[in-house]
């Protein structure tokens, strides 16, 4: 497999894991499991409620620094990086 | 100080800095006018894509949507957010790899034709154009209740304004006024906030005072005593209740957040920084700065709607007395959007979920923010800020968009179709000719909104979902999509959307044009009109893979074009050809 191919297959396989991520914290927790996880409290939130309105927020801002991170370091692993 | 003069000395003083700005980062070429000289900070790109993203309608309306849907109102928090997760992986890095100014410009080389470069600008400007009637709207609305001026005036300064700073400065005077804008609109969001969470809770950060405890010795967390406050008077409970359908806010959120990743002027915010790796980073930071205010939002819409409630209902079973009501409660009823009706004759405000006993007969969602500061008896400069904070909003956002609609129509209509051999000085006249249409044309709409205006913004996100998205996506991650494909998925996505929004609402929300009414309404699967953009991406995907397969794979040069922009390495210089 050239270089780039196999570049594009890591980039493509971390993208996947993090969009694995942001459904969870949205989608699955945040509405499809809302209500079960609704009888965990955290403080004063119920888990479901929390997550649909600032648990998921708070995973976004994280997985796109981490994409970014790791991103970088592929672009480096396979000698593609600008400049 | 009385608020007025508060007011004129605050968004006075406010708008001086962003005319300032504007006339400091004149655009010279039109590098500096699309895309601000690709020269960028990936922090401060992200504070200004914050700002062009947030507009009246994440400033003033969306806390007040929470605070009426309570748990149904996340689908806003997380799609508005989720999209950004979306453009970081998706779309960002590869568009700014390819290097060109515009997203037909990439849509019509990727798709090898001036057709499909066309199709892209019309579902563009279609998108972009209903989103800005909203944003002029949210100008005159904001300057006609605070200045006391009317309607018509307060949008003419408006337009003047975004007529100053986008026509002159071009996507760098827009790029740096925008973050001067993000620190009024975030500094004016989070101050009211913060009051209000040490006042009901005595603490002073809100997103934690929401999970706190009452301060009023209850012993009883805010979101409990809001839910039970809510059932006892027959409304759903807070934290629980489902907008429609679990199935619903599934697709809702997905149509928000895939129309956030493809609304166009956002993805030329990306264009704008200098390497593929600011642009992974230019995505992040854009989406701690919306944070900053999309996990105040809910604090905001719980901590008011317990307000509203508190001062209807000073105790369980007493209601306030007609004569009593506060001062805030008079201001707004001026305003037509906050009325009341005793309808028992009894002198006192009943505020109960039961429509035939209900007294509070309108409570318009978007006074919220707005009153939030005079509900909880803030000081007048707090009320002075939020109005420059909303201008903020507006404005930002309404330039944003107009930028886009220039450049789509100096750029890719007139030097990418009609006009090719245009020197770069007649271009970046063109496009300067361009915007002021746009704003006139904008204000025209704001000073006579059509009957659709309310219903647009929905709309818009439900054509960037159904057709720009999907186009960019398969342009990137599939080599073999070809143009027949790509085209018709646009076509069948776009079609669909507006078969199922305007059969509910009527054509160009039109009411007596409404169609097929025996279907009955959400009768996709219970999915609501505004949430069908997802599903509209789905016909389009699925339309693109069939019709690829039938026809001829694209030629080779464009399949070596997509394993370019795949990787970041030879970005190098941007180009406008």
């Amino acid at each position: 497999m050239s270089k780039h191919a196999s570049y594009w297959k890591a980039n493509l396989r971390l993208v996947f894991g993090c969009l694995v991520v942001w459904f969870l914290a949205s989608f699955v927790f945040g509405i499809l499991l809302a209500e079960p996880l609704n009888s965990i409290r955290l403080g004063g939130y119920k888990l479901g409620f929390w997550f649909s309105q600032q648990g998921s927020i708070y995973t976004f801002v994280v997985l796109t620094f981490f994409y970014a991170w790791r991103a970088n370091k592929l672009d480096q692993e396979f000698g593609v990086r600008e400049d | 100080m009385d608020l007025q003069t508060l007011t004129y000395i605050v968004v006075g003083a406010t708008f001086a800095l962003y005319i300032g700005i504007a006339i400091w980062a004149r655009a010279k070429t039109t590098g500096d006018f699309y895309v601000a000289g690709k020269g960028v900070n990936p922090v401060l790109n992200g504070m200004a894509t914050a700002a062009d993203w947030m507009s009246a309608a994440s400033f003033i309306s969306m806390a007040g949507l929470i605070a009426f849907y309570g748990y149904g109102g996340s689908v806003f928090l997380m799609g508005w957010t989720g999209g950004y997760v979306l453009l970081a992986m998706l779309l960002a890095p590869y568009l700014r790899k390819y290097g060109k100014f515009t997203v037909p410009e990439f849509i019509g080389d990727r798709y090898y034709g001036k057709s499909a470069r066309i199709l892209a600008v019309i579902c563009l400007i279609i998108a972009s154009v209903t989103y800005v009637i909203g944003q002029m709207k949210g100008i005159g609305v904001a300057f006609s209740r605070f200045l006391e001026t009317d309607y018509d005036t307060g949008l003419y300064i408006g337009m003047g304004i975004v007529f100053i700073y986008a026509v002159m400065g071009g996507m760098k005077g827009i790029t740096y006024t925008q973050i001067a804008q993000y620190c009024v609109l975030i500094f004016a969001y989070t101050v009211p906030a913060v009051f209000i969470s040490m006042h009901l809770t005595g603490n002073p950060i809100p997103q934690i005072g929401l999970g706190s405890k009452m301060a009023d010795g209850s012993g009883m967390f805010l979101l409990d005593k809001l839910d039970a406050t809510m059932t006892d008077l027959g409304f759903g409970a807070y934290t629980d209740k489902a907008r429609l359908s679990t199935f619903n806010m599934f697709v809702y959120t997905m149509s928000l957040m895939i129309g956030t990743a493809g609304l166009p002027h956002v993805i030329m915010r990306f264009f704008t920084v200098p390497r593929v790796r600011d642009a992974r980073a230019s995505a992040g930071w854009a989406l701690v700065f919306i944070a900053l205010l999309y996990t105040v939002a809910p604090a905001v819409g719980a901590m008011a709607r317990l307000n509203l409630m508190n001062t209807i209902q000073p105790a369980p079973g007493q209601w306030i007395e007609v004569d009593q009501r506060p001062q805030w409660f008079k201001n707004w009823e001026k305003t037509g959007l906050l009325k009341f009706e005793d309808k028992n004759k009894d002198g006192k405000i009943q505020y109960v979920a039961d429509k035939a006993k209900n007294e509070m007969v309108k409570v318009d969602r978007d006074i919220m923010v707005l009153a939030n500061p005079e509900i909880a008896k803030l000081p007048n400069w707090v009320i002075a800020l939020v109005v420059a904070g909303g201008l903020a909003a507006a404005l930002s956002t309404a330039a944003g968009l107009l930028l886009a609609i220039a450049s789509s129509i100096s750029h890719d209509l007139l030097k990418g179709v009609f006009a090719p051999n245009i020197s770069e000085k007649s271009e970046l006249m063109a496009s300067r000719v361009a915007m002021a249409g746009a704003i006139a044309a904008a204000g025209y709409l704001g000073l006579h909104p059509p009957d659709f205006a309310a219903g647009t913004v929905a709309l818009a996100f439900g054509l960037a979902a159904s057709s720009i998205f999907p186009a960019l996506m398969m342009g990137i991650f599939s080599k073999s999509m070809n143009k027949q494909g790509a085209m018709a998925g646009m076509l069948v996505g776009i079609s669909i959307t507006l078969f199922y929004v305007f059969q509910h609402k009527g054509i160009f929300f039109i009411a007596d044009w409404k169609y097929l009414q025996s279907w009955g309404s959400n009768w996709f699967l219970g999915v609501e009109p505004n949430a069908f953009g997802a599903i509209g991406a789905v016909f389009n995907f699925v339309t693109a893979f069939v019709v690829a397969k039938v026809t001829a794979p694209p030629p080779e040069h464009i399949q070596h074009m997509v394993e370019n922009i795949r990787v970041p390495a030879g970005a190098g210089a941007a180009t406008g050809h």
